[in-house]
């Protein structure tokens, strides 16, 4: 201590509070100690769950006694990739999430056009708190409204028979899960591709207004390459939301329409077998890494 | 540069948007009313009986208490670890500050149901039966990053100079730390505890993995919708789930000026 005050000259008022003065001599030591506990919690608890995970999905469970059997194999993935069951799963599941992230990217950007280059600021923020309240609102419930919605019974096929429709039955099918994801996702699609809309700068528009550009055509190729990181960042978020749910599925889903997050939860709930489980876990990761490596190519990042 | 026609196609389709957005949320409100405890449309008339039968069923309120026992549990450890890791992020300069900061987004990043699992996994391998703690632990893993973007964001828009002023007038750390950042950042600290606590209320992958056999709300209102057993009573509990996520959401982003929740809560699925 008398060295280090020698050294440097004591803050004045430090003397009141020592450790003030410690710190001041030590400026590397306050951060350290500051991140020690979120770091340890995140290392001990999250990551440490996360490499057990990965180790985990190595082993097997003994099929009598349900116990899990620590040698290292690969049989949950050869069962997973030579099964037609699973395959199907993982098919299905990937193409449910393209195809919510599509329908999802057509159903956004008007939307999200008309708040960043139309709508008047006030009528702007009134748009984005209408898009984050339904985010924030309850996940479970959303999927509940549309169980009464699709119900023989429910809204859709009295509005349908009160025009003369005949009733659409499309409750507990996938077109029911399509339906659902892409709601339940939407404003995660609007968001980003309203940002990055708002920062198309004016002077490119006119620019190619300028040059002679119809409307369209300046959407064509000016706005809508601009645009186009929010898009992939928008899709981020739909594709790695619906690849990692069993909720929707079990909810509003059919017989047909199990998807990986269905085989994850089934197997650790009912069959407990969490080797499997964890190996069926590692596909959504394992297609989130080359979906945000090529996102990242793309320059998404900056737009999220 | 809009047209008469492409704006009248935009109206058109941001209004057919809002209408697809917002009915299915006023809907639930509206079966919460409903008479007949057959769940058709329209309803038969409307009622408060199912408030009073929700609010006397002892397994509601069982799962209520849980659920405001571990948000408020997981929120203040996410406060505290959250706000630690934004102080000290905000003050690094090392070259492990980027891994760090990736490292306390990944559990928003990451499908709910690997964080779900992995926890999972780690509990039963290290023979910790799973119980109130483990779901706070879930919980509190994933809230962390909600309070920390809160806190940074705040902190790195917060001059400098006002800190450096009050030192060079004389404050000690600690004085410094009272009255000029801690009054700076509060409105971000109790936005970020907010959406936090928002978010571990609603929550329902990470928790069916972390939970035992007790029931928080969501776990009650996902095991009756799928039975499809007194859905009068889900109506109810929903709509109440929704104003009790939806209004600390509000209040934060009043005091953050909206910053706050425009940052997507991956981790409400």
């Amino acid at each position: 201590m008398a060295v280090a005050t020698a050294r440097r000259p004591r803050p004045k008022g430090g003397g009141a509070v020592p450790f003030s003065a410690f710190f001041w001599r030590y400026p590397w030591l306050r951060p350290l100690l500051l991140l020690s506990p979120p770091l340890f919690w995140f290392v001990a608890v999250y990551l440490a769950s996360l490499v057990l995970l990965l180790i985990t999905a190595f082993w097997t469970t003994n099929p009598f006694t349900t116990q899990i059997v620590q040698v290292w194999n690969t049989d949950n993935f050869q069962i997973m990739f030579s099964s037609v069951t699973y395959r199907t799963i993982m098919s299905r599941t990937v193409l449910m999430a393209a195809a919510v992230t599509v329908t999802d990217a057509i159903l956004a950007f008007p939307f999200a056009y008309f708040m960043a280059r139309v709508a008047s600021r006030r009528v702007q923020t009134l748009l984005f708190a209408a898009v984050l309240l339904p985010l924030w609102a309850s996940y479970l419930a959303r999927v509940y409204a549309w169980i009464l919605i699709f119900n023989h019974s429910g809204i859709l096929n009295w509005s349908l028979q009160s025009i003369g429709l005949p009733p659409a039955n499309i409750g507990y099918t996938n077109t029911a899960m399509w339906i659902v994801f892409s709601y339940i996702w939407l404003p995660f699609m609007i968001i980003p591709t309203y940002a990055a809309l708002e920062r198309v700068p004016e002077s490119l528009v006119e620019a190619a207004a300028d040059l002679g550009a119809r409307r369209w055509r300046t959407i064509r190729d000016v706005v809508l390459p601009l645009a186009l990181p929010g898009v992939v960042a928008g899709s981020i978020f739909t594709f790695a939301l619906t690849l990692g749910d069993y909720i929707t599925p079990i909810l509003v889903g059919g017989a047909d329409s199990s998807l990986i997050g269905t085989v994850v939860y089934s197997n650790v709930g009912i069959a407990n077998n969490i080797p499997f489980a964890a190996a069926m876990a590692m596909i959504p990761v394992a297609i989130m890494a080359i979906y945000l490596f090529i996102a990242q190519r793309l320059g998404a990042f900056e737009a999220l | 540069m809009e047209g008469l026609g492409t704006r009248i196609f935009l109206r058109l389709w941001v209004a057919v948007i809002l209408v697809f957005l917002f009915t299915p949320i006023v809907l639930i409100f509206v079966y919460a009313f409903n008479t007949s405890n057959i769940q058709s449309w329209p309803i038969p008339g409307f009622t408060l009986k199912w408030f009073t039968s929700t609010w006397e069923d002892p397994d509601v309120r069982r799962a209520l208490g849980l659920s405001l026992q571990v948000g408020l549990a997981a929120t203040a450890l996410a406060l505290v670890l959250g706000s630690f890791a934004a102080f000290a992020i905000h003050r690094m300069t090392w070259f492990g500050k980027e891994v760090v900061s990736l490292l306390f987004v990944l559990p928003l990043a990451l499908p709910g149901i690997v964080t779900g699992i992995a926890l999972n996994a780690a509990f039963s391998f290290g023979g910790v039966s799973l119980s109130t703690f483990t779901i706070v632990v879930g919980h509190t893993t994933f809230c962390i990053v909600v309070v920390y973007n809160n806190v940074l964001a705040r902190l790195r828009r917060t001059q400098g100079s006002l800190i450096e002023a009050a030192m060079d007038l004389g404050a000690s750390g600690l004085q410094v730390f009272r009255d000029i950042t801690l009054p700076l950042i509060s409105t971000a600290v109790v936005a970020g505890a907010m959406l936090a606590f928002a978010l571990s209320f609603d929550e329902v992958i990470v928790t069916t993995f972390t939970a035992g056999a007790q029931n928080t709300l969501p776990l009650w209102i996902f095991g009756a919708i799928r039975l499809g057993q007194r859905l009068p009573e889900v109506n109810v509990v929903v709509s109440f789930v929704i104003l009790v996520t939806i209004i600390p959401v509000v209040i934060a982003a009043r005091l953050t000026g909206g910053g706050a929740t425009r940052v997507p809560a991956a981790a409400k699925s």
